[in-house]
């Protein structure tokens, strides 16, 4: 019988299959785990942790949105030292790699999280969010300057041995130089897309419906946009991307690598149907048995450019 | 937690735009306290593309049942489903009501369709103890009496019953030497539950209430439905996994 070898490598981080679970949308991966077995899945990026605990926004902070939901959770974290002590305990009973991922205020916090963290054997690589919209200072504010996202990665890779993965904002006009400042300072590859920047008013009361005014939107709702900005990337920068944005089904996850993405992340689907993320291995898995893809890497970036 | 597709047993057409449905699951039937919910997915597309929270109403053997009024799209869609249909559900959700204690009465306080837990709630509450229950509206269309016992009403209005909201006529009908002995249950629009929480506060009446917030998982990993806790000012509860039921000392309303 024919099979598929479904290991992908992002940089020296080999992953036995191309789903992961994004950011913020598995917390620590405790309570998903009550829903699917966590050996099976390519890996986890644990919600984005900051050197002192955050409390994050006041409610509201969820609206729906056609085909499409805006967050402003704002960053809520249990902090450094609480994950390291509480958090990792229940993960390293899985044989899944752990993504740690860091947003902070400052690049300082950045490097004092990252040299933290890097200790723990457990922690298999690193996603650095440049590009949460919903907190007032950092996140964006460095995501859409390409001098302090070098700066980031450059001081990040220098106290880490482990690979350093970028995770960028659509809310830019050229999402690739972005990926570019990455690669040319040493960053081992890119995560592509955060949520985009929106928002949604009640018209009874003319308010926002968010606490935070704005939010970032996630969902099928933004698919074709970072089907887009992973092409983008992959035409112009030589660096290993992993795609993120509305993937509902297995289908999704071939697009998303066809278009260049080496490994995928599934978010919001997480919070529809928690066992979706697992049920699409063996359907990916079919998809290339079918087309004679041995190697699931074949796929990446194998777009026809006949139109 | 379990998460499957249930069939649809029957929509009940209630008073007022209020409906009740029936779900087959036995699992979560066996399991699910009073006050405890469920996140259902009301359609198999992405419009509305997120679960909707319904707190348990009734459970009959290995069926579930919820009750809603028609307030969005997804609850549009729920009202035209069929018999046989399926909804893919998740539950039990959260932390229900405490059953039991030393009180004499559980005093039921609800607003609008802050009823739809206490049918269960009566149904499961230790067979030793009495039940009062007040019940508010806006005006008579809102006021949802269905699976209460020993019932008095009000209406902003004053279309029925006494002409104010549920907790003023609460205060009016208590008297004070009665406070010790009961334990009221809460739950109802967010004005209500502020001025049930200050009412019992001041005059220390054991209180639990079931609060509710937007959210999208029902289980804690997106983490979008804080409640400000009144213990600790430095991080927020969910109302997803901490609540939905809280101690009312517990929380800031």
């Amino acid at each position: 019988m024919n099979s598929v070898d479904l290991t992908v490598k992002i940089g020296s981080l080999t992953l036995t299959n191309p789903i992961l679970l994004a950011s913020g949308t598995v917390g620590y991966g405790n309570e998903i785990a009550e829903f699917i077995d966590l050996n099976k899945i390519g890996g986890i990026v644990t919600k984005s942790l900051s050197l002192k605990p955050r409390k994050g926004n006041p409610p509201q902070r969820i609206v729906e949105t056609p085909s499409g939901m805006l967050n402003a959770i704002g960053l809520q974290n249990v902090g450094v030292e609480e994950f390291l002590k509480e958090k990792i305990p229940f993960l390293k009973q899985y044989d899944v790699p752990l993504i740690c991922n860091i947003a902070a205020s400052s690049i300082e916090e950045y490097v004092e999280c990252t040299r933290l963290l890097t200790t723990e054997d457990f922690i298999k690589a690193f996603e650095i969010n440049v590009s949460c919209p919903n907190v007032k200072e950092g996140g964006l504010q460095f995501g859409n300057n390409p001098i302090a996202v070098g700066i980031i990665t450059q001081k990040v890779k220098a106290v880490t041995n482990k690979p350093v993965i970028v995770k960028l904002s659509p809310n830019v006009s050229y999402i690739s130089e972005f990926a570019k400042v990455v690669k040319d300072n040493g960053g081992d590859a890119v995560s592509a897309i955060n949520t985009l920047v929106g928002t949604s008013f009640n018209i009874n009361t003319r308010k926002p419906k968010i606490h935070n005014v704005f939010g970032g939107l996630s969902g099928p709702a933004i698919k074709p946009i970072a089907l887009a900005k992973v092409l983008e990337i992959k035409q112009k920068v030589d660096i290993p991307i992993i795609g993120i944005g509305g993937i509902m089904n297995w289908k999704d996850v071939v697009e998303f690598m066809i278009v260049g993405a080496s490994a995928v992340q599934i978010g919001t689907l997480n919070f529809i149907d928690p066992t979706a993320s697992i049920k699409m291995i063996p359907e990916v898995e079919q998809y290339c048995l079918e087309n004679n893809i041995t190697q699931i890497s074949e796929l990446t970036g194998s777009y026809s450019s006949q139109k | 937690m379990f998460i499957y597709n249930s069939a649809i047993e029957k929509i009940i057409a209630l008073e007022n735009n209020i409906f009740l449905l029936k779900a087959h699951c036995p699992e979560i039937a066996s399991t699910i306290q009073p006050g405890q919910f469920l996140n259902i997915k009301v359609s198999e597309t992405t419009f509305p593309l997120l679960r909707r929270p319904f707190s348990v109403c009734d459970v009959e053997g290995d069926s579930i049942f919820i009750m809603f009024n028609i307030l969005g799209e997804g609850t549009k869609l729920l009202q035209k489903k069929h018999i046989g249909d399926t909804l893919n559900i998740i539950g039990p959700l959260g932390n229900g009501f405490s059953l039991g204690g030393n009180f004499e009465t559980a005093v039921i306080v609800a607003g609008g369709l802050g009823s739809a837990p206490f049918p269960y709630f009566i149904k499961k509450l230790n067979m030793d103890k009495k039940i009062a229950c007040f019940v508010g509206g806006k005006s008579e269309h809102d006021v949802i009496q269905y699976g209460m016992r020993n019932v008095k009403v009000s209406t902003d209005d004053g279309s029925l019953g006494f002409k104010g909201n549920v907790v003023e006529l609460l205060q009016q009908e208590l008297s004070s030497y009665e406070y010790s002995k009961i334990k009221i249950f809460g739950c109802g629009p967010t004005a209500m539950l502020r001025s049930l929480r200050e009412f019992t506060i001041k005059n220390n009446i054991e209180c639990e209430v079931s609060t509710e917030c937007a959210m999208a998982c029902g289980f804690g990993i997106c983490m979008g439905c804080p409640t400000e806790s009144a213990k600790q000012n430095d991080k927020y509860l969910l109302v997803c996994k901490d609540g939905p039921v809280f101690n009312v000392k517990d929380v800031v309303i």
